[in-house]
């Protein structure tokens, strides 16, 4: 039909629709309220990752400067003749050596990247490394002080961060040794929070033991030289364990180990949206709910069914824009807040060293506007469908809201879903991120919801022997009003799966972790001459010394280095310590490959990682560039490794040092004789060297710090959970509200029955408690299901490591309970309104 | 027996200001199975004059007893008890609860005042027996006419054998043909269980089917003209 006249529409939308959201104060704000957090939180997410991410590329390409390509070892670094082939080349215009070494300092946290470079090359290719001499002494001999060997020069952000003024002596640290360099300028061309430091190549290669070594070389490629054919040509010329990539290509690989953490962030804040989407819809059925009497009157006047839809539509719409408005602004002040609270990787740990700005980003915050427009549209999408499918005749029926609170049971629809689940588990990651793993989860939280009606049915059937008439009343009012079960109960199932699946699998990662941490750290003692990266090192006196010393029974060396197995992956981690057979190590998959005479290669043992990266199993062989050269190796095992996600390979020390020539240590376990005193054989080793050179820690200490930091990282995911249960509380609490407004009539006539107000406030927690309890169930199953996608599937195909399950039903029984409780007492609290009128007006229209 | 005597009820202004006197000097005596009709000018305070009776308005003056025990000036609870042992209500608009069957609805105040549910059941099926909807016990109201809903509610006003019951204008959603029936069943329950009954209502037919027609007015309650 369309009998109204021009513009009716739109003065029906203002008047009725529109106008209804301030009638329903509460619940619109809530609504608002859920769909801001979860616009804000996946904008803070996405804001947060964007400008760490948009730092480091932005970093990497300064540093590359007008680099077309770049010649990659790994931080052991190649023979540096390479240097001298690839700049002979016809392709190659200019080519710029670099020797990158991760400098300890002594005394501070944090280690230094210092770039050794070829200040007669560097300006051809990466000008922006260009050191800038101090000004105030401009003569001739300071002119050339980029060539003193003491001379090092400091970003700004390095500058800050080390309060180290032009003029003073910064002191690196080399295997034990210690040296000073004199700060002799700046590198005025480095981006805001870059923090490394130039000097010259020469300097630092004979500064840090490094003589003869280049990590890397800069290209710029002769005009008119094709890129691709030009790296394949260059590729040809390299040694073992070298690649050439272009920057962009470089940057990329090392953005892309924080993907999958990305991504999952990404997704916790998505799910958090859909609990705000799950609340505009309750909202706007319950609203259809009580006004269908309203739109029976309207339709009878000639509303046309269109309108009314679009109507509420707009409602929905509504709600979601100014909920998106507030979230994209409270997205900015998480994010401002994060960057000072926890740095830029949210305590992940992957962007350490980038100190991002915030900038206004107007195409995302626009997306994520929208985001909460469409969460509030597909709320409103279902509630608004059914109010055009109200009978006017019927809507004025004493009932017919029972109709619109009735719920099929959609067994098949949830089995589908189910189905489907299982079918995603199967589905390789799209581009290293778990899609299909992601839609599992989707999938497994529609059929929890979908299951709502007849599970509520099962439920309330299990308890029809109860005694008592509110449990009478509130089983009768959900058996035969199942909707409000999936109204009010769907945030919770959505909230809950989330908390319960994400409780289970911190919980079996961390119990993981530790079992990990204390298989590979046996020893009683572990002495570090710096991190894995850095440039402390242990030699052989200084562990001689060491074993010397009296309850020492054993000094085990472990030595770090990084390979570069091909151009498409970022580098691995190579650990060669003694593994008496790989028995040191956590193996999942032991390697009882069949002898087939070649066995006489050595041994490696690969992380779950590499084997997933690379495709490696027990038996397979590999080639590892080992002093500058490939050597073939046997897979003879695989094992879990939670400290490396882009792969490590195991060897055996003595394997490692006789193919290499490296006789370097990063590492030294110690092991005392049986009854020595720890503290005072930790004391005498301390001894042996100069303070700060060294630490020393107990695998009690290393554990304790480890687990610290997990804890840290999954900080941030257990926020948004919380966000998520109390957005799931609001759903309660407004469908109860709601209800309760709409039930105000039948709380006046049992009052006129003989109830008073305390019995009807409890009748309304028994609802909340049972309606919360059949979530609560529901989306404890169904957070048991997404826990094993998250474990089996999304963290193994995101992280590649596996973990063994374990549930902590101690925590989950605690938080299922406390959130009965809390629904309990929000759905008494919020029919307080309806129970506060007196019961003569509640039935006036008789009295 | 109920006792009413010399009650009386005011209303403050709109605004807050002086009181404004609604009825006063109400007095009725009812014995077990009488009935009475209430009839009066709309705004006159007859529905005000039930809330009074069933404790839930309080009164300025004047004494209520049921039985022989006083109940004005109960407490909210006490008076609770009261309603839930002894009163009955009949609705106009029925308020028969949605997401219970026609049993549970009638067994509603048996389940208030603790009976088993196999007990309650069983009488509340012999009251849908007594107003004719024994066989459609476990249906939803949703499939009822106003009449039959009506009945249920009659049912629910008399199954746990109240010394009094009220209703105002029950018969006010019916039509004349089913108004008569629903009422002649509502006293004919009351009588068969030597309860007593105030009925409010506009309708003279309906009233004269009470045992006596009371007119209320500002000063009390009056015998209604033509009625014996």
């Amino acid at each position: 039909m369309s009998g109204l006249a021009p513009g009716a529409g739109r003065a029906a939308l203002g008047s009725i629709f529109l106008a209804s959201l301030r009638q329903r104060r509460m619940a619109t704000l809530l609504s608002l309220v859920a769909i801001a957090l979860g616009v804000a939180l996946g904008l803070a997410v996405q804001l947060i990752q964007s400008s760490a991410l948009d730092e480091f590329g932005r970093g990497m390409r300064r540093l590359a400067g007008e680099a077309d390509l770049q010649v990659l070892g790994s931080r052991g670094g190649f023979d540096d003749t390479l240097y001298l082939t690839l700049a002979q080349m016809p392709e190659v215009e200019a080519a710029s050596p670099v020797l990158e070494i991760e400098a300890r300092l002594p005394g501070h946290e944090s280690n230094l990247r210092v770039l050794g470079i070829d200040l007669f090359r560097v300006a051809q290719v990466q000008p922006a490394l260009l050191p800038q001499v101090r000004a105030e002494r401009d003569n001739a001999r300071d002119r050339l002080a980029a060539l003193r060997p003491d001379a090092i020069f400091l970003s700004p952000a390095a500058r800050v961060a080390l309060r180290t003024e032009d003029g003073e002596l910064l002191r690196v640290q080399s295997g034990l040794e210690e040296a000073g360099l004199q700060v002799a300028g700046s590198i005025a061309a480095a981006g805001v929070g870059e923090r490394f430091a130039v000097m010259d190549l020469g300097a630092a290669q004979q500064l840090f033991g490094r003589i003869g070594t280049l990590t890397r070389i800069d290209l710029r490629l002769a005009p008119g030289v094709e890129r691709r054919e030009a790296e394949a040509r260059i590729a040809a010329r390299l040694p073992p364990g070298v690649a050439a990539l272009a920057p962009e290509d470089s940057a990329a690989q090392s953005a892309g180990l924080s993907r999958a953490y990305r991504v999952n962030l990404a997704m916790l804040a998505a799910i958090a949206l859909l609990t705000g989407a799950f609340l505009v819809f309750s909202t706007q059925l319950l609203s259809v709910v009580r006004r269908r009497q309203e739109f029976a009157l309207l339709r009878a006047l000639g509303l046309d069914r269109r309108v009314l839809l679009r109507g509420l539509l707009a409602e929905g719409a509504f709600v979601g824009l100014v909920g998106g408005v507030l979230g994209v602004v409270l997205g900015y002040g998480l994010t401002a807040l994060a960057f000072r609270v926890v740095g830029a990787d949210l305590g992940a740990g992957y962007f350490r060293g980038v100190s991002p700005e915030l900038r206004f980003q107007p195409l995302v915050s626009f997306a994520y506007l929208m985001l909460g427009v469409v969460a509030g549209v597909a709320g409103a999408a279902l509630p608004a469908r059914e109010a055009t499918r109200i009978a006017p005749a019927r809507a004025l029926h004493a009932g017919d809201e029972m109709e619109i609170l009735q719920a099929r049971p959609r067994t098949a629809a949830a089995l589908g879903c189910l189905m489907l689940a299982g079918l995603a588990c199967l589905l390789p990651p799209w581009q290293g991120v778990p899609v299909a793993g992601y839609a599992a989860v989707a999938f497994l939280l529609a059929a929890a919801v979908l299951l709502l009606p007849g599970a509520t049915r099962w439920a309330m059937g299990g308890l029809a022997g109860r005694r008592g008439v509110l449990a009478e009343l509130a089983q009768a009012r959900l058996v035969a009003a199942p909707g409000q079960v999936v109204v009010a109960g769907a945030g919770v199932v959505a909230s809950v799966a989330l908390a319960v699946s994400m409780a289970i699998m911190v919980h079996s990662f961390r119990l993981s972790v530790d079992d990990w941490l204390r298989t590979m750290l046996p020893a009683d003692l572990y002495l570090r001459a710096s991190s894995s990266a850095a440039s402390g090192h242990f030699d052989a006196p200084s562990v001689a010394r060491v074993a010397a010393v009296a309850g020492v029974a054993a000094v085990r060396e472990i030595r770090f280095e990084t390979l570069r197995l091909s151009a498409r992956h970022p580098p691995v981690t190579l650990i060669a310590r003694p593994l008496s057979g790989g028995a040191g190590l956590p193996l999942v998959e032991p390697g009882d490959f069949p002898r087939d005479g070649l066995t006489d290669r050595p041994p490696v043992w690969v992380s779950e990682a590499m084997a997933d990266l690379f495709a490696l199993g027990p038996g397979d062989f590999l080639k590892l560039p080992l002093g500058g050269l490939a050597h073939e190796f046997r897979v003879a095992g695989v094992w879990r490794d939670y400290a490396r996600q882009h792969g490590a390979v195991a060897l055996e020390l003595e394997d490692y040092r006789r193919l290499s020539g490296d006789g370097r240590s990063n590492d030294l376990a110690v092991e005392f004789v049986a009854g020595a005193d720890p503290a005072r054989i930790s004391t005498a080793i301390a001894a042996l060297f100069e303070p700060g050179r060294i630490e020393l820690a107990s695998p009690g200490e290393i554990r304790a710090l480890s687990l610290a930091i997990f804890d840290r990282t999954f900080f941030i995911t257990w926020l948004m959970e919380a966000v998520a249960i109390l957005i799931g509380l609001f759903g309660i609490a407004t469908t109860f509200a709601a209800l309760s407004i709409s039930r105000t009539k039948e709380f006046g006539m049992l009052r006129h029955l003989g109830m008073v107000r305390s019995q009807i406030g409890r009748l309304l927690a028994h609802e909340g408690a049972l309606t919360a309890a059949i979530g609560v169930a529901l989306g404890c199953v169904a957070g048991g299901a997404v826990a094993l996608v998250l474990i089996r599937v999304i963290n193994r195909q995101s992280f590649h490591w596996s973990m063994d399950v374990a549930i902590p039903v101690g925590l989950i029984a605690g938080f299922a309970g406390l959130l009965v409780v809390l629904a309990a007492l929000a759905a008494r609290a919020s029919g307080a309104a309806a129970m506060r009128g007196s019961a003569v007006q509640a039935v006036r229209e008789d009295w | 027996m109920l006792e009413l005597d010399g009650i009386s009820k005011s209303f403050a202004e709109e605004g807050g200001g002086a009181q404004r006197s609604l009825f006063r000097g109400v007095s009725l005596r009812l014995e077990p199975g009488q009935s009475v009709a209430i009839m009066g000018e709309s705004g006159v305070g007859k529905s005000t004059l039930l809330h009074c009776i069933a404790g839930l308005e309080t009164i300025d003056g004047g004494r209520i007893a049921l039985g022989g025990v006083e109940l004005a000036g109960l407490a909210e609870e006490a008076f609770a008890k009261v309603r839930r042992e002894r009163y009955g209500f009949v609705f106009q608009a029925f308020h028969i609860l949605p997401h219970l069957t026609l049993a549970q609805n009638v067994a509603l105040p048996l389940w208030l005042l603790g009976v088993a549910r196999e007990p309650a059941a069983e009488r509340a099926h012999g009251m849908l027996v007594r107003v004719g909807l024994g066989d459609r016990a476990n249906e939803w109201p949703r499939r009822l006419s106003g009449g039959e809903l009506q009945r249920v509610a009659i049912a629910r006003a008399l199954v746990h054998r109240p010394a009094l019951v009220l209703a105002d204008e029950p018969t006010g959603n019916l039509d004349p043909e089913r108004a008569g029936s629903v009422l002649e069943l509502l006293l004919e329950g009351v009588r068969e269980a030597s309860a007593m009954a105030i009925v409010v209502t506009h309708s003279r037919q309906a009233a004269a089917r009470a045992d006596r027609v009371l007119r209320l007015v500002r000063d009390g309650l009056v015998e209604e003209a033509g009625s014996s």
